[in-house]
């Protein structure tokens, strides 16, 4: 019995890759058009998982500004260092001296005239911090408790920037998914619209099968299986234009990258979010189908 | 057995096709139905297929009632029922073989028996050596034969054709006729429809005469 259902699923498969076959242009035109659809929100989101790897690259080790009161004394400076120095949270700790600051605006294009003309050192002692925390909301942490201590005169870290990353990355996730939504329908449209035609070639077929004893769900097959199928391709369309297109930017952003001495390259799509693709995109297929078989099938009653 | 009790059909327009129709055909019976067109015949044929549903009445076939049926239900009755269309009902797209095997394929069954089933059906027949051809390609007597061959391969225990000799030469119509004959000689239920007293000139079987959407006694 289940062999039975296997073989009849198999064959259903088949027959509908034939169908598929059969009509080249017709069936290359609606993978085309539903690969393009895809292809949209696909690329967006590969864009916004590369700026969120980016992000999260140049936030895996934040650095913050410590400047220390300018009357410190030298055993304190000792403290705060060894302070910083016992904290899981800190990375890496960097002093710079006041002479080292003064001397370093010194070597300043025009800013030496004006250092030299000063009575006195007007730089305070400063430690630069690098932090294992990279969420804006645990350096905000950090960065009270550090205000807090008495050498301490100001810790200065710009977590601002981060946040506009970050809501951006959230402004671009929202773009992904109404994109996905409207080109979501779109698909669905199409697809009900295929197979409405479709049901309408088969019509004299379905109407013998239903004389002859055949079930709703034996009649709905074939076109489910179409829509499925059809769905999968486009989703392997929309995965090689991807493919492809990153694979194209990425030579393009290479020249770039040389000429400005960095280096940046996209990402593909991870597998799990290739495979993502192609099961969302057989499901909408499917669902495509489903409707419109649901919605013209009980039209094609035997007289 | 199909036991017809006070069956009345009437169309929405108004038409009344069948009206207080009461009778029984046995299992393993052979029964002929007659009566000018618009009658009432394949109406009445239909009933038992439940392509269309009374009007009023109950139609029970082995043991079940169909004016009742579910929907869902109406696949599984078809199945045990061998129906000869009067207007064929083939496919076009598809081969002989293809044809004779759709009910098969309908009702799932194992792929390692489906060839040998069909092409006993079509050896029934006398299509064997035509399986590959296209219905297109088949005279009307071929054809007749075609459906004959579907509506028996899944081995339904009941056979109803609708007019299976209309427009055929009398020698291809006895050729048919002989075939109901054998195969109600297996104990299949036949029952006839035909307008072609020729045909019944000769037969012992029991004939129904319907007249105006009424049984003629």
């Amino acid at each position: 019995m289940i062999r039975a259902w296997l073989m009849q699923h198999g064959f259903v498969f088949f027959l509908t890759l034939k169908r598929l076959i059969a009509t080249p242009v017709t069936s290359l035109l609606s993978v085309i058009v539903m690969g393009i659809a895809l292809s949209l929100p696909t690329g967006v989101y590969v864009l916004m998982e590369n700026l969120s790897a980016i992000s999260g690259q140049t936030m895996s080790s934040p650095q913050m500004s410590l400047f220390l009161k300018l009357d410190i004394k030298k055993e304190d400076i000792e403290s705060v260092k060894q302070r910083m120095e016992e904290d899981s949270q800190i990375l890496s700790i960097q002093f710079i001296s006041k002479d080292a600051a003064l001397h370093q605006l010194q070597q300043s294009n025009g800013l030496a005239d004006i250092s030299a003309s000063l009575e006195r050192n007007p730089l305070p002692d400063a430690f630069i911090v690098h932090t294992l925390e990279n969420t804006p909301e645990n350096l905000e942490q950090l960065r009270v408790a550090m205000q807090s201590w008495p050498e301490i005169e100001h810790v200065q870290f710009d977590s601002a920037w981060a946040e506009r990353l970050n809501a951006l990355l959230k402004l671009g996730r929202f773009i992904v998914l109404m994109l996905t939504t409207l080109l979501s329908v779109a698909i669905i449209a199409i697809m009900f619209n295929t197979i409405r035609l479709q049901i309408l070639t088969k019509r004299d077929e379905i109407e013998i099968s239903k004389l002859i004893g055949a079930t709703d769900s034996f009649i709905r097959r074939p076109f489910l299986y179409f829509g499925a199928i059809q769905g999968l391709t486009g989703g392997a369309a929309a995965w090689l234009i991807m493919t492809l297109a990153i694979h194209a930017l990425n030579e393009e952003l290479g020249t770039l990258a040389q000429l400005y001495d960095f280096d940046l390259q996209l990402q593909q799509l991870s597998p799990s979010d290739s495979i993502s693709l192609l099961l969302f995109s057989a499901w909408l297929g499917w669902l495509g189908a489903r409707i419109s078989v649901a919605s013209h099938l009980w039209q094609i009653e035997p007289r | 057995m199909i036991i017809f009790k006070n069956v009345s059909k009437r169309y929405s327009d108004g038409y009344v096709a069948l009206n207080n129709i009461d009778f029984t055909v046995e299992s393993g019976e052979m029964v002929f139905l007659t009566g000018h067109s618009g009658a009432g015949k394949s109406t009445l044929l239909k009933l038992i297929a439940a392509i269309e549903r009374p009007t009023s009445g109950t139609i029970t076939l082995s043991g079940q009632n169909i004016a009742q049926l579910k929907l869902g239900a109406i696949p599984y009755l078809r199945r045990k029922i061998g129906f000869i269309f009067q207007d064929h009902k083939l496919l076009f797209d598809r081969n002989v073989f293809d044809n004779v095997l759709l009910p098969l394929q309908i009702s799932n069954f194992d792929s390692k028996t489906v060839a040998g089933r069909v092409r006993a059906a079509l050896d029934k027949v006398g299509l064997l050596k035509k399986e590959k051809a296209m219905p297109i390609a088949l005279s009307g007597g071929e054809r007749q034969r075609l459906c004959i061959a579907r509506a028996v391969v899944h081995r339904p225990s009941i056979l109803i054709a609708d007019e299976p000799t209309g427009n055929l030469d009398i020698e291809y119509a006895q050729d048919i006729m002989s075939m109901f004959t054998s195969f109600n000689q297996v104990g299949v239920t036949v029952l006839i429809a035909t307008h072609d007293a020729s045909l019944l000139k000769d037969v012992e079987h029991r004939i129904l005469s319907l007249n105006q959407g009424k049984l003629a006694v």
